[in-house]
């Protein structure tokens, strides 16, 4: 461990700096960071250099390592190689308080304050310093001050955090990184939650923190922002730094591109030519919106449809509603208002109908999560193969299970689409994420359905199996099922999709033919940046 | 660093064997080390203890006559807890249950035969115990209200109940002790000793009665209900993850009602045993903790039927065995033996798995590297 302080203060002057020191010029410098996850290369070799009083953008698609990185920064995870380099020196950072004693705060995209705290308390947590709360309050009272003022972060200081708008909830965790003398901040996805004229108030306070010497890290996939407030941007893509560019000397579709990558030679599967005009609706989706429990606008205004013997792609990135799209159409979540008719049954917030009932209607959902909805971890593998079918008539006599068929079908259902090892009686969670995923999928299109709500079906699955599972995919749609398919995957939705709609903060902002999408353009549209001048919207 | 072992899977074997055993080893050890303390021989102790749950019929009678009460409310535990609630409101349950049975018996002991008699007696222990689960559950459900703080609850509001009720209404007319009068001879339950005397079999008279077959068609029912029916699973899936019940069309509201009822009606078999078997009429406090040991012995049984006869008899003896020993050994008083089932319960429940990550890492240790599957 090196002493930070030591290194601070001798910043500029140090006689004979040792041989693997760096550029003391640089905040942060990251050699050859590597780190995996099993199988799961999450950060590669990464290189990365911020100069200190700089604002820099890190990007990347979801999975792209932005978050591993900033993680062993912190100190969550080690990595397997590399070096880190603060202010110029090695550091080893084995948790956060490494972190912090190292002069980095982070503000995490889910703040950590308690809630039933007021912002003094909160800022003070872990920080107290004395046994009497009383003394190290007023302190702690008259440092929140001054920082508020000097970087023009106002917080209400004895409020209850939980009755702060999330804005100043934000504004809070940021006091928190300074009042431990944060030098360094970085930021993961902090506009998510906030309404963009919140947005607008924190880029004034990082502006403000840069020109005190703060530097300031700040990971987004939203583009704009990188272009209005960073000073330098790098790009991850697939564990790797693809490219560290200079903002101003870079462009939005620049970026985008090297987000998503070239464009590379996928598969295509599309149909020939278009549908009859006669083809019947699977899915009509007619002003549909759901406000959550804690009030949140989740779904806005959605109308589409999809029609039999098409598939329709759902891109975004994640978290924009697209879950939520998928609960409802299954009924496992009711919609607040508007309605929509699923393989000809009508369903709104007066005339609900349940995941049963879709069943029944040969509506078949293949989760996004799977771990948590598509199947039950300490349940066997032949148990799961049943889940929501263990009403079904061929598994039950007189209310018993009839096990022996269940592992019976469960077992043509792995051989069917080669799930590894193809063993019944083998617990649920020991399967890999893509034996599960292929076992899920499995079970849905057993039943022949005629309309398919599919969440994610390739992810964490191995080339191989993405093939196969694209193929059944293709398949249920020449047998004339209507498909909606979620993914955060561009390649995936473009060689399946036959129309594609994007979907930012739970409304459609765009609409595309899957033939035609590039993904440059695409990445733009889910990012809610296409309507810039930079390159025209299609939709 | 230290690895999370509550994820890695044992062998049965270890995990419903070898851990149980271990802790009721520590439990003994240092119930050893207080009889010591007090100038006891543990070795002798435990040698009267054995004899005095097993040693003479009259004494496995007893020792099976608690176990079979342990088998009722550890079974209304693990039924709660597969569909994760925690219910421990088996006491009142079981209290509200004798209530069903006496009202049964004091309106129609003298009309009916023992042929009727016998199952209306156990269907009102059932029903009445369902429905007392059913408030807690009808709250949890629709209210949000935490179902162990009702079931808590609700045990102070049957103790009441029964004490006005058995005071000012039940009680047979012209006697101070609150209870009611005895029922009709052909409203009880045989004895084991009168049965196996049908056979020619001689046998010490004990509380021991037929309820124990019962309750081991209980611990079959319950089996075959969680692990073998289609609401079973859907209790089962709504207790592992509501979002996948959820997804598969069950609603776990409907499955904590039922499984409450289901909880409620095992915890009310203990009148069949105490009144229908035993007692023969309603009395005060005839459950005397047996609803809330039964929370013992299905976390020691690991929520399982086969488990739970296990436990049930571990406890079985520790009740018959322990007052032995407090009538033998004048040194280890009642109260004594209650801290030694204390430590048991201590142990083999909120101790359960506290040697677990020791047996796991020994179990790595010897285990071939490539069946390890990763997370």
């Amino acid at each position: 461990m090196v002493d930070i302080n030591d290194a601070d203060a001798g910043g500029g002057t140090s006689v004979n700096p040792p041989a693997q020191s760096g550029d003391d010029s640089l905040a942060i410098e990251l050699r050859g960071i590597s780190k995996r996850f099993g199988a799961v290369r999450a950060n590669q070799n990464i290189d990365l250099k911020v100069a200190r009083g700089t604002i820099h953008g890190i990007v990347g698609e979801n999975g792209a390592g932005k978050s591993t990185l900033m993680s062993i920064l912190y100190g969550f995870y080690q990595a397997d190689s590399g070096e880190v380099l603060i202010n110029g020196k090695p550091v080893a950072i084995h948790d956060s308080s490494d972190a912090i004693a190292a002069g980095i705060g982070m503000v995490h995209q889910h703040f950590m304050l308690v809630d039933t705290f007021s912002v003094l308390e909160n800022v003070m947590l872990g920080a107290e310093g004395n046994a009497l709360l009383s003394h190290s309050a007023s302190a702690a009272r008259k440092e929140l001050q001054r920082l508020a003022d000097e970087y023009q972060l106002s917080v209400h200081v004895d409020s209850l955090v939980s009755d702060l708008p999330v804005g100043e909830q934000q504004r809070t965790e940021i006091l928190k990184a300074l009042y431990r003398h944060a030098e360094i901040l970085i930021l993961d996805e902090p506009t998510g939650v906030l309404t963009p004229q919140e947005a607008d108030q924190l880029f004034v306070v990082l502006n403000a923190l840069k020109e005190r010497g703060v530097t300031v890290i700040l990971i987004t996939h939203k583009l704009r922002e990188i272009m209005d407030v960073t000073d330098t941007v790098s790009v991850l893509r697939m564990g790797e730094m693809v490219s560290h560019l200079n903002t101003r000397d870079t462009s939005m579709s620049e970026l985008a591109e090297l987000m998503v990558g070239r464009k590379l030679e996928s598969r295509n599967y599309h149909r020939d030519g278009p549908l009859p005009p006669a083809t019947g609706e699977g899915i009509e989706v007619v002003n549909l919106g759901v406000i959550d429990k804690s009030g949140k606008q989740r779904l806005k205004n959605l109308s589409f449809e999809v029609k039999r013997g098409e598939i329709v792609g759902v891109a975004g990135v994640a978290g924009n509603g697209q879950s939520m799209l998928l609960e409802v159409l299954s009924g496992i979540s009711l919609p607040t208002t508007g309605h929509f008719v699923i393989n000809g049954q009508k369903a709104s917030a007066d005339e609900p109908v349940s995941p049963s009932r879709m069943r029944e209607l040969k509506v078949q959902h293949v989760p996004e999560d799977r771990l948590k909805l598509g199947l039950v971890k300490s349940f066997t593998a032949a148990e799961s193969s049943v889940l929501g079918y263990q009403r079904a008539r061929r598994f039950n006599l007189r209310g018993l299970l009839k096990l022996k068929t269940i592992r019976a079908t469960c077992r043509r259902l792995m051989e069917g689409l080669d799930v590894r090892p193809a063993d019944p009686n083998l617990k649920s969670a020991s399967f890999s994420g893509g034996n599960q995923q292929k076992l899920i999928l499995a079970r849905e299109l057993e039943r022949e359905p005629e309309v398919l709500l599919v969440g994610q079906p390739t992810r964490g699955v191995d080339i191989g199996a993405i093939e196969l599972i694209h193929e059944k995919i293709i398949e249920m749609r020449d047998k004339g099922c209507a498909i909606l398919l979620v993914s955060v995957e561009l390649d995936e939705i473009m060689s399946l999709a036959d129309r594609i709609i994007v979907m930012y903060e739970g409304q459609i902002v765009a609409e595309v033919n899957g033939r035609d999408a590039n993904k440059t353009q695409l990445g733009l549209m889910m990012a809610n940046a296409h309507q810039e001048p930079v390159q025209d919207s299609v939709a | 660093m230290s690895i999370n072992t509550s994820s890695i899977p044992l062998p049965a074997w270890l995990e419903i064997g070898l851990i149980p055993v271990l802790n009721i080893v520590m439990a003994l050890f240092f119930s050893g080390l207080i009889m010591l303390a007090i100038g006891v021989n543990p070795i002798e102790a435990v040698g009267i203890m054995i004899n005095g749950a097993f040693g003479y019929d009259e004494a496995i009678g007893y020792t099976l006559y608690y176990t079979t009460n342990f088998i009722f409310t550890g079974l209304a535990v693990a039924v709660a807890f597969h569909a994760n609630l925690f219910n421990i409101g088996g006491e009142g349950q079981a209290y509200i249950g004798g209530l069903g049975v006496g009202l049964v018996f004091l309106l129609l002991d003298k009309y009916l035969p023992m042929i009727l008699l016998i199952p209306l007696g156990i269907m009102a222990a059932g029903l009445f115990g369902a429905a007392w689960a059913y408030i807690p559950a009808w709250l949890q459900a629709h209210r949000g209200s935490h179902i162990v703080i009702t079931t808590i609850m609700f045990n102070f509001i049957a103790s009441s109940i029964m004490v006005y009720l058995l005071v000012n209404v039940l009680i047979k007319p012209g006697q101070m002790s609150p209870e009611t009068r005895q029922f009709d001879e052909s409203s009880w339950l045989p004895f084991m000793h009168e049965v196996l005397g049908w056979f020619g079999m001689e046998v010490t008279r004990s509380p021991l009665n037929l309820s124990l077959v019962f309750a081991l068609l209980c611990c079959v029912f319950v089996w075959v209900y969680i692990w073998r029916t289609r609401w079973g699973y859907e209790l089962r899936t709504s207790g592992q993850s509501e979002a996948a019940a959820r997804y598969a069309g069950i609603k776990p509201k409907t499955v904590i009602i039922t499984a409450m009822c289901v909880s409620g009606a095992l915890a009310g078999f203990v009148a069949v045993n105490e009144i229908m078997g035993v007692h023969h009429r309603l009395l005060l406090n005839f459950t005397a903790g047996y609803g809330f040991t039964g929370i013992a012995v299905s976390l020691m049984g690991r929520n399982h039927p086969v488990g739970i006869i296990m436990a049930s008899l571990l406890f079985g003896v520790l009740y018959q065995g322990g007052a032995e020993l407090a009538f033998e050994i004048p040194k280890i008083t009642r109260e004594m033996v209650v801290a030694i089932q204390g430590l048991i319960i201590l142990f083999s429940g909120a101790l359960a798995l506290m040697l677990r990550p020791w047996v796991v890492q020994g179990y790595l240790k010897f285990k071939p590297v490539d069946e390890v599957v990763p997370a």
